[in-house]
């Protein structure tokens, strides 16, 4: 779909997601390790591996922010969550050292934003790992934009696959400010072309007229 | 409101089971509603990418109510237009690049039949014919994909 007139709803800036953002839903689905502090009577069937019929307390799950957001009271009745290894102590100092070594997109695809969702938990370590995802992302910042405003009509795969989400954004943000002034300087702003999803039907009855 | 019974009837055991199941039904329907609004904001794009009479093939992808907002939405941007600009109304979905001559060539995609401009002139636009025509007539089809603006 053009960009232009399709404006899909954004996700959220910090600690506040937005309801219908279809990027903060999947981001929400990423998976962390918890503990449960109270029993769940009849729910014994979420945990494949254990028999019984409720989940006892002081169990290990995996299970996705969402879910650890809406059990989680700060009063820790029910569950508390661990944090994940890449906002740890140890991996903080690697992202201290050098953040454009790393390669945030196996470190989780969703680094900042699960980063700052993390804040929700009341982590004793809150105010080091929201410093450290600030930091990392001034460090990564200029690599980023820098290769968007420069990798004109080339493959650009190398450049975005250690990037999270929310820098690929970025640099597709920095990618279509370029396209768009190069059509400018070659006097094809005024060029009028067909809508994309005609261009798009097009491009699929041909491959199915070629099956 | 189901916390509150188990709390008064003294299974406050219970509790925890119930806010996992909530928290799943209130999953279930950020991603139904979220699923179903990016669909409200596709089809509003379609009324400015592809004009206000929908290809065939993909209302019969919408549902009923789809199909009813397209139509409310329609009326909406139709009536805000009147409203613009004087006595005729201004078209907005018009111009969306900034024109540069009055006149532009285009060449036929696909055989369109006749065609007429506001001279009286009818055109034939069979598939490949090439034609020297006002822009403000031309903009539709080109973005439907029958004319294509060819640039010297």
């Amino acid at each position: 779909m053009d960009t232009r007139s399709y404006m899909p709803v954004p996700p959220g800036v910090g600690t506040e997601e937005n309801v219908f953002s279809l990027d903060d839903i999947l981001l929400s689905q990423e998976r962390l390790p918890c503990r449960t502090e109270s029993v769940f009577p009849g729910l014994g069937f979420v945990d494949k591996s254990s028999d019984s019929r409720h989940i006892p307390e002081g169990t290990k799950m995996e299970i996705p922010l969402w879910l650890a957001k809406g059990l989680y009271e700060r009063k820790r009745r029910v569950i508390s969550v661990e944090l994940p290894r890449v906002y740890r102590e140890g991996w903080r100092t690697v992202f201290g050292a050098d953040a454009n070594v790393v390669d945030l997109h196996t470190m989780g695809p969703y680094y900042y934003g699960l980063g700052s969702q993390m804040l929700h938990f009341d982590s004793p370590e809150n105010s080091e790992i929201a410093q450290c995802v600030l930091q990392t992302f001034i460090g990564r910042f200029r690599r980023t934009m820098d290769s968007s405003q420069n990798a004109y009509n080339e493959d650009t795969s190398v450049l975005v696959e250690k990037l999270d989400c929310l820098e690929r954004a970025l640099f597709r943000a920095g990618q279509s400010g370029l396209n768009a002034f190069q059509l400018w300087e070659k006097g094809l702003a005024s060029h009028l072309t067909a809508s994309s999803l005609v261009t798009n039907y097009r491009k699929r009855k041909l491959a199915d007229l070629q099956a | 409101q189901v916390t509150n019974e188990a709390k008064t009837e003294g299974k406050s055991e219970l509790i925890p089971s119930i806010k996992f199941r909530h928290c799943c039904l209130l999953r279930n329907q950020r991603c139904i509603t979220a699923y179903l609004y990016d669909r409200l904001l596709r089809i509003r794009a379609l009324r400015w990418e592809y004009g206000s009479v929908l290809p065939t093939t993909i209302r019969f992808h919408m549902c009923a109510e789809e199909v009813e907002w397209f139509n409310q939405y329609k009326k909406s941007l139709a009536s805000y237009m009147r409203s613009l600009g004087g006595e005729e109304g201004l078209d907005i979905t018009q111009d969306m690049k900034p024109p540069k001559s009055l006149y532009i060539e285009v060449r036929c995609l696909k055989d369109h039949g006749e065609f007429e401009i506001d001279d009286g002139t009818v055109i034939l636009l069979k598939k490949n014919s090439q034609h020297f025509l006002p822009r403000w007539k031309c903009e539709q089809l080109i973005r439907q994909g029958v004319l294509e603006h060819v640039i010297s």
